[in-house]
């Protein structure tokens, strides 16, 4: 099983069928070779910890053919970033509005969404991408609204990656003109790092954690458009200063919009879901709007196409 | 524990080189990491020992240039050095920032035989 994409499990399966087709691995086969390969030939962890650095050194005095330099300058998440733009160009040609949740485990994602499926009635009709290390529990919660899921499990990945996304899209099939929400991995570290194709990452803080999670965890709080304090129906009962956290957020990214709800009562439903609605209709207008331009371009050429015929 | 995919996003990208330019062994890495990258430099040398393993850069010496974090501070109007995302502007203690430098993860150049 590739560690980092979760190909081989249950829902993955049908993903794994997809890899069939010839998709370069370079992590799953380092994961899988590097063992075997330390295996047999004995040498454990701790030899290469003992050799460290000076077997290294040690070694490059006798070498006898000479080195050279080779420039690379390449960014080390090229690749996640190549796959990211090619997500975020199918996004933007079948008019999709994608958006990548982020947030501890337990701050209520998954509710949310249940909840956001139910306020948009399919307008827009809406998809899910759920990402966890095990189980298909959280797909299982979303089909049973009536809306597509599919359960991308990372195995002992800690977040999801442009690749992963790629083959669920290839699954999910989501329809054009719709939304897309990708649920990653419950985790406010390292998610951060990987673009995914969205048009933005959404981070949810729950009114139960620490006002100070913006200040801990400041990499995700930088990296997304929209902070959602959820859970609110519970502030009369804690001491969570939501002012606090809001001024918190800021501090690390001015440009941060915060909403506060409840999925629970439906207190602050009405403004994330507009904003859904809002995302998504800009997105499907600019779709519409190339379609347009591209038939007048077809128009134009087949016009000179006819005098010149 | 990113810090295992960035080592293998790196392993990536020198055996990509090495299939290209025909190299049989990796003696020395240089990577620029910068400060507010969100990259553990400790984890990141453990992870790339581990996925190094058996590839042509299994003895390669992993060298890491930082760079420093960098911000347009929007009450100075001017650039100013920051070290952590959370750090208030050094000359006006504000925290109008918008980060401009010192978030890349690059492989810069190989040594090799």
């Amino acid at each position: 099983m590739c560690t980092t994409c979760g190909c081989g499990t249950d829902e993955v399966k049908v993903d794994g069928h997809a890899h069939a087709h010839g998709h370069e691995h370079a992590h799953g086969k380092v994961n899988e070779h590097a063992h075997p390969h330390e295996n047999g030939h004995g040498h454990g962890h701790d030899d290469h910890h003992d050799h460290g650095h000076d077997q290294a050194l040690h070694s490059h005095d006798h070498m006898l053919a000479p080195s050279r330099a080779v420039t690379i300058e390449r960014d080390i998440l090229a690749r996640n970033d190549a796959e990211a733009a090619v997500n975020r160009r199918r996004f933007a040609e079948h008019g999709i509005f994608a958006l990548n949740l982020v947030s501890s485990p337990g701050s209520g994602k998954t509710t949310l969404l249940v909840e956001t499926i139910s306020h948009l009635q399919g307008e827009p009709a809406i998809a899910v991408i759920e990402g966890d290390q095990q189980t298909s529990n959280d797909a299982e919660l979303i089909r049973a609204t009536g809306a597509r899921a599919v359960q991308i499990n990372t195995g002992k990945g800690c977040h999801l990656d442009a690749h992963m996304v790629g083959h669920a899209l290839e699954h999910l099939e989501p329809a054009d003109d719709s939304v897309v929400m990708i649920e990653n991995v419950g985790n406010l570290v390292c998610p951060a790092a990987f673009d995914l194709g969205e048009a933005h990452k959404v981070v949810m803080l729950s009114v139960t954690e620490g006002e100070d999670k913006p200040l801990k965890y400041p990499d995700m709080f930088a990296a997304a458009d929209l902070m959602i304090l959820t859970k609110c129906d519970l502030l009369p009962y804690l001491k969570f200063d939501a002012d606090l956290c809001e001024a918190n957020a800021r501090r690390v990214n001015p440009s941060i919009e915060v909403m506060r709800l409840s999925a629970t009562t439906g207190v602050g439903m009405a403004a994330w879901i507009d904003w859904v609605r809002d995302g998504a209709r800009a997105v499907r207008e600019a779709k519409a709007a190339t379609v347009e331009s591209l038939r007048n371009r077809v128009a134009e050429l087949e016009a000179q196409l006819a005098t010149r015929g | 524990m990113h810090e295992m995919s960035i080592a293998e996003g790196v392993l990536g990208i020198i055996e990509d080189t090495a299939r290209r330019e025909g190299i049989r062994e990796v003696r020395t890495v240089r990577l620029e990491i910068g400060q507010l990258a969100a990259v553990e430099i400790p984890a990141l040398r453990f992870c790339f020992e581990s996925v190094v393993r058996g590839s042509v850069a299994e003895r390669a010496r992993l060298e890491i240039d930082e760079a420093p974090g960098q911000a347009w501070c929007f009450g100075c109007c001017e650039s100013v050095p920051l070290a952590a995302r959370v750090d208030p502007c050094p000359r006006c203690g504000s925290h109008q920032l918008q980060v401009s430098g010192g978030t890349q993860m690059r492989v810069k150049e190989l040594e090799v035989a």
